[in-house]
């Protein structure tokens, strides 16, 4: 194929990415990025495949017939799932970046040495670095998320942590400024494989010490790194499609993690150092405070009286599996004229918009789930809100108390709903261990037990009829 | 590969000012991706960070490579084809459910 035709393919594959991405600003267009982003895909892979050095067919076909089913089953994991797998797409997207780029070292390394100018070799270390460290560290982000039992929810921490991280990364340095120097001496290659497994341990030494509850600003960092493995190989390769998509991706999970270091009152520069700020659990030392409990045939009747409710999600609800139960109370509450909001927190679920999907999975309309912005200075007018397995995102003490864990943290103003009830399985603290103000709040009704149950009943008052007074 | 030229004549400067107006393209156009769809905009962009792709296809298929060089494409292509495959298929699983309350009756 004429090299022309093959840069103009990258070219339109290049623009078809941009489009790809520019239509996901709104619901209504977003299927079109789909097909365009695998139409960009696609002319890429076909103009490489052309390529007239590309002549070892099988090679290519056998490696695309096998991705074929763990591809297919990667598509259909329960969305529950969807921050899992997203990590272990990172993972992989990290170990083709940094096998291409060991690949292409060895190569010139016999080949042609010459190849080797400091910016390539630079270029080269920085693919195999983020390459290999966005592999190992995805692979444990993607074991935190899954809760798999030998990798520790806990941050994991230890004495004189920084100071080995510290000296990592010196060592690191040193030998990437001896493989700039002397890229293609006898000794080289043995750097080059030092390289990669200093690589592989950051990766976890980076994710092991962050909680389970930073995993979603780990998972935008980490898509992040895996964009720039591929700009950096777009430098080696002195490919421009590479560049530009590899830099889209980067950008997407710049702006990604931000957002959610907003959401959760992280310093972003933290985050990218690896210092992740690690609540801690609290014991309150004081007066033991009473909640007030409420049976769900009751809160029915107070539901049937309102106007407008607004329902707070949290990942609690996905766990117990309650989103089609809550569905079923949207259309019944919606029956009888009642206003219906769900609000959403940014860092409600697991990773960045996972609450959205899986409310959507519940086929509640995206046009009434509205972000925590937009309903806060609507909530005073609100009759009742409903809190289902959220915890530390509408609680009060984030606003004023400054000796919490979690001050600073933006808030859904659920208090300032006229009343509230509170779906939660136990009197124990949330996840970070804090009591939540909102609980002993005097306009605040608990309904203990499963989200999925309470929902139900919920749903079996208000269609029995239930107005009992 | 095309890497005929000499590394001379490969403009490194031109390659940095790609990457930065891409970034710059990059960071405006995802700013103003809805947050209702942040999750297949993951995905998405799981899928076409697989660009790595045509790296792979190059090491893997390309006449000149060592056996032992392209097993290392081999499986690079088999990561990043994973990717493709499952990165597009799952984003258009997820968008799919999004509707508004006409279509989701």
């Amino acid at each position: 194929m004429q090299a022309y035709l093959i840069e103009a393919a990258y070219l339109i594959g290049t623009a078809l990415f941009i489009f790809s991405l520019h239509w996901m600003s709104d619901p209504k267009t977003a299927r079109k990025s789909v097909a365009a982003g695998a139409l960009g895909m696609l002319l890429a892979v076909l103009a490489t495949w052309f390529r007239p050095e590309v002549t070892r067919h099988l090679w290519i076909i056998i490696p695309i017939v096998l991705a074929i089913g763990p591809g297919m089953w990667l598509a259909n994991v329960p969305l529950t799932a969807v921050p899992q797998r997203t990590a272990i797409s990172h993972a992989f997207g990290g170990l083709a970046a940094g096998l291409v780029g060991t690949a292409e070292y060895f190569y010139w390394f016999q080949m042609e040495p010459e190849m080797f100018t400091s910016f390539r070799t630079i270029a080269l270390i920085l693919e195999i670095l983020l390459g290999f460290l966005t592999f190992t560290g995805s692979l444990i982000a993607a074991g935190k998320l899954q809760e798999i039992k030998w990798i520790p929810q806990r941050p994991w921490v230890y004495k004189g942590q920084q100071a080995v991280n510290g000296g990592a990364f010196a060592l690191t340095l040193l030998l990437g400024f001896l493989l700039v120097l002397w890229p293609d001496r006898a000794w080289s290659p043995f750097v080059f494989i030092l390289l990669i497994i200093m690589a592989l341990n950051f990766g976890w030494m980076l994710v092991m010490p962050i909680g389970g509850a930073d995993m979603p600003t780990v998972i935008a960092i980490l898509n992040s790194y895996a964009g720039l493995s591929a700009v950096a190989m777009g430098f080696v390769l002195d490919n421009k499609l590479l560049i530009t998509a590899g830099a889209l991706d980067g950008s997407s999970g710049l702006i990604l993690a931000i957002i959610m270091c907003k959401a959760m009152n992280r310093s972003f520069f933290n985050v990218l150092f690896g210092a992740f700020g690690q609540v801690k659990a609290q014991s309150d030392a004081g007066e033991k405070k009473e909640y007030k409990a409420e049976t769900p045939e009751s809160a029915a009747a107070i539901l049937e009286q309102a106007n407008l409710v607004v329902i707070v999600p949290g990942y609690g609800l996905a766990v117990a599996q309650a989103q089609h139960k809550v569905r079923e109370l949207y259309d019944a509450l919606k029956k009888r004229g009642i206003t219906v909001k769900f609000a959403i927190h940014p860092v409600a679920g697991r990773m960045p918009g996972h609450m959205n999907v899986l409310l959507a999975e519940a086929e509640i309309p995206y046009t009434d789930l509205v972000e925590m912005e937009d309903i806060n200075p609507d909530m005073s007018q609100v009759d009742v809100c409903l809190v289902v397995g959220a915890n530390d995102v509408v609680n009060p003490a984030a606003e004023h108390d400054k000796s919490s864990p979690i001050y600073g943290m933006p808030i859904i103003q659920a208090e300032k709903a006229h009343t509230i009830f509170a779906i939660k399985r136990s009197k124990n603290p949330g996840f970070a261990g804090i009591d939540n103000e909102l609980y002993f709040n005097d306009k605040t009704w608990m309904l203990f037990g499963d989200a999925k149950a309470v929902v139900g009943e919920l749903v079996k008052s208000l269609s029995s009829g239930g107005g009992l007074h | 590969m095309t890497f005929a030229t000499t590394a001379s004549t490969i403009d490194y400067w031109s390659m940095i000012f790609v990457f930065m107006l891409a970034t710059f393209i990059g960071i405006g156009v995802i700013r103003r991706v809805s947050r209702l769809l942040h999750t297949p905009l993951m995905s998405l962009t799981n899928a076409i960070s697989a660009i790595a792709v045509v790296g792979a296809i190059m090491v893997a298929g390309g006449e000149q490579y060592p056996t032992y060089v392209r097993v290392l494409g081999a499986i690079a292509l088999f990561a990043s084809m994973t990717n493709i495959i499952s990165g597009f298929l799952i984003t258009e699983r997820m968008l799919k459910m999004f509707k508004t309350r006409e279509e989701a009756k």
